[in-house]
């Protein structure tokens, strides 16, 4: 059977769909468009991703344009689909780590806390208070990682290059000292259930102090750099307007919904590790748009600045792992433990049947609520917006897909 | 040089200096992009990583000639000829020195950016026949762009062409040699400096340069225009591009800065190395190119047509006029 022409024009969607008519094609050779009024009033329909420039890893949106204006956009996720929830069913609790490592990728110690504490929290194990100041302390390290890399990527869904490499030079600094605490710059495994796998080696104290002595003036030069740029200022300003009530709506969580208003930040609101123990102030936006989500992550990227200082001031001394079994067997029951991830609030629900291996293991990534409001706030944005609003809303593919 | 000689050697020199363009600016841009981004750029292949670039050109010739199915055969070819040759050409009437240049024009000027303008026709040319959307978004893109800047661009150079009273480019560089009172050069940057101001921004914009790299913008539309072009096509693209931004900047040293000669310098002296002081400047404003282009972020269209539609070609005619009063004023005879 020789297939149908116009079936392979509208497979490989050249075409918005409808009134293109091939007429005589070689069989199995798909034409380009031989008219200008074939073109002239479709809208045109393009596929962002999974293999595009700036769409954060494997996130495709489908995206009707108008011109150059998103009239539709309609967000596809499973292009890094794992299993991850499913893994977990079979894994030991103290192998959750290694996969909430590999959900959100870019800001792991948050994962791993946030299994930790599930677990803890069902076990009622008792976490040693140097180990909690540990946590916080790596947290907030691995909080401004991650917001480098969403700053560096926004910049250059933005078209700006420089700051980006100047976002992984703070970037790797605090990679180095992951690394020479955890052993691993990305894929940390380092909370477990009961406590931390290490203390802070010797001379890495030293080492976060100078990271400190420094931090403050390179995230002033990222203001200038990038956030006092007018032409930035005029792509952001304005565009991309969450408000409070689509932000709710829509399950946000972390910088995008400070940004819209809500002053909601697990840290502060259901204290875990040893936050209720450090001073920070929670940033909020007024007016929810993709400028107010930018200055929001960097007032964190501050704040974190000031919560390390205090953690490397203030650390206790003493043990940095409870006596846990080798094999970790909860009572029968479930729980919902969260923390403050980079991208919000980060949640493992897990439900024990007493048994070595989670009976169900849900995950909640924030960043899986943040592309879904991509739908809502780009049509009627031009393209060129479009791709900042991916960026400005900062999701992780990892986390989304699992 | 008599009969065909004198038509080849010129053209062979142009095609063999905007080869070399081309191998030194890459690697010019990588290594300037890279120290600006806190890297060292190539540093591996030759002295320095000097050779990178001639690795890279090599490695485009030897790759395999992909056309796409379903492209417009003949357009797709065409296309990078069609961006290729007009940057070839515009070195026709670019004058170097006193003496070494292609050919000299009673029109440079005018040529010179009428052959410029062309390059946007090979542009929507690939992105139409490429049936690809990235590229077709990209040449549409590229004509708006076109069309909105080539008049600015004009227009900052019209009150030059007025005061000097020729479109020669060599008499527009006489025009500005020597200094009024032995002080200040007779640049025109310094007379006319809003008529540089609206140059630059149209320039960057005829180069599809940061912050108007709108019809390649990457992380928009993946390539543009030149999505689906690769191996030497893409190598002939993207050679335009850098001989492109060679001749705006000669044109911006040529018409504002006085071109081959040197301020506070007897003529004496800089005669026997006109030519590498020319190319001198030029690469300083090619380096200006490549710094705006490591810095800034990218304008969105809309901006950029405001900009241009609604700023520029009102202040452009506006100065004209102001220039024209004035020079009817001073000088009711011609200034020269």
């Amino acid at each position: 059977m020789t297939p149908d022409p116009r079936d392979t024009v509208l497979d490989h969607g050249l075409l918005a769909e409808g009134t293109f008519e091939p007429g005589e094609a070689p069989a199995g050779i798909r034409r380009a468009p031989t008219g200008i009024d074939q073109l002239a009033t479709e809208h045109l329909i393009v596929n962002v991703g999974p293999q595009h420039p700036s769409t954060h890893g494997v996130l495709r949106i489908v995206a009707e344009l108008d011109g150059e204006e998103i009239v539709n956009a309609e967000a596809a996720v499973g292009y890094l689909h794992r299993g991850i929830e499913k893994l977990g069913e079979h894994r030991r609790y103290h192998q959750l780590a290694t996969l909430m490592d590999r959900g959100d990728y870019v800001s792991g110690i948050h994962g791993e806390l946030a299994a930790a504490l599930a677990v803890e929290r069902l076990m009622e194990i008792e976490v040693p208070r140097k180990a909690q100041w540990l946590r916080c302390l790596m947290s907030e390290l691995n909080r401004i990682a991650s917001h480098m890399v969403w700053y560096g990527t926004f910049g250059l869904d933005i078209g700006a290059m420089g700051q980006f490499l100047y976002a992984m030079r703070d970037r790797e600094a605090i990679l180095d000292i992951l690394e020479e605490v955890t052993g691993q710059r990305m894929m940390f495994n380092y909370v477990r259930p009961g406590g931390v796998l290490e203390d802070l080696p010797a001379g890495t104290e030293e080492k976060i102090r100078a990271f400190l002595r420094t931090i403050d003036g390179y995230l002033d030069e990222h203001d200038a750099l990038l956030g006092g740029n007018e032409i930035f200022l005029k792509r952001v300003r304005g565009v991309g307007t969450i408000d409070r009530e689509t932000a709710l709506s829509f399950g946000l969580t972390g910088a995008n919904l400070r940004a819209s208003g809500v002053p909601y930040d697990v840290r502060r609101d259901q204290p875990y590790a040893a936050y209720d123990e450090l001073e920070f102030d929670v940033p909020v936006g007024a007016t929810g748009d993709a400028h107010d989500r930018y200055l929001v992550r960097m007032e964190e990227m501050r704040q974190a600045v000031r919560m390390i200082r205090q953690c490397v001031d203030g650390m206790p001394e003493g043990e940095v792992m409870a006596k846990v079994p080798k094999v970790l067997r909860p009572p029968a029951g479930e729980i919902y433990a969260c923390v403050e991830s980079s991208r919000g609030e980060l949640g493992v629900h897990l439900v024990s049947d007493g048994s070595d291996t989670p009976e169900r293991f849900h995950y909640r990534g924030p960043s899986l609520f943040a592309m879904q409001v991509l739908e809502e706030i780009m049509p009627g944005t031009l393209f060129a917006d479009g791709m900042m609003l991916i960026g400005s809303v900062d999701v992780v593919l990892g986390e989304i897909d699992r | 040089m008599t009969g065909p000689l004198a038509i080849i050697v010129p053209v062979l020199a142009a095609i063999g200096l905007m080869l070399l363009n081309g191998v030194v600016l890459i690697y010019m841009l990588r290594k300037v992009l890279g120290h600006l981004h806190l890297r060292i750029g190539p540093a591996h292949v030759g002295p320095k990583g000097m050779l990178q670039t001639v690795a890279d050109v090599l490695k485009l010739l030897s790759k395999e000639d992909v056309r796409p199915a379903g492209v417009d055969r003949w357009l797709y070819v065409l296309a990078p000829i069609f961006v290729f040759a007009p940057s070839l050409m515009a070195y026709a009437a670019i004058p170097f020195s006193e003496t070494l240049r292609i050919t000299r024009l009673e029109t440079g000027l005018l040529y010179t950016f009428a052959v410029l303008s062309l390059v946007p026709l090979g542009m929507i040319m690939a992105g139409w026949a490429s049936a690809n959307k990235w590229s077709l978004i990209g040449a549409m893109r590229a004509a708006a762009q076109q069309i909105a800047y080539e008049v600015p661009l004009l227009l900052s150079v019209l009150p030059v062409v007025m005061i000097v009273g020729s479109l020669d480019l060599a008499d527009i560089v006489a025009f500005q040699t020597g200094m009024w009172w032995g002080l200040v050069p007779r640049w025109f940057i310094l007379l006319l400096l809003p008529s540089f101001v609206l140059f630059l921004i149209a320039a960057l914009c005829e180069l599809n340069q940061t912050p108007f790299d709108m019809s390649e913008a990457e992380s928009e539309l993946v390539a543009g225009f030149a999505t689906e072009y690769s191996s030497m096509r893409f190598g002939l693209i993207f050679l335009a591009e850098f001989s492109n931004s060679f001749v705006m900047s000669a044109l911006a040293v040529t018409v504002f800065f006085g071109g081959w000669t040197l301020p506070f310098v007897p003529e004496s002296l800089t005669a026997p190395i006109a030519p590498i002081i020319f190319v001198a400047k030029t690469y300083i404003g090619i380096f200006f190119l490549m710094w705006v282009r490591g810095t800034l972020p990218r304008v969105r269209i809309d901006q950029l047509m405001n900009l241009g539609w609604k700023w520029l070609i009102p202040a452009g005619l506006a100065w004209l006029m102001i220039v024209g009063f004035v020079v009817k004023l001073a000088a009711p005879g011609g200034v020269v």
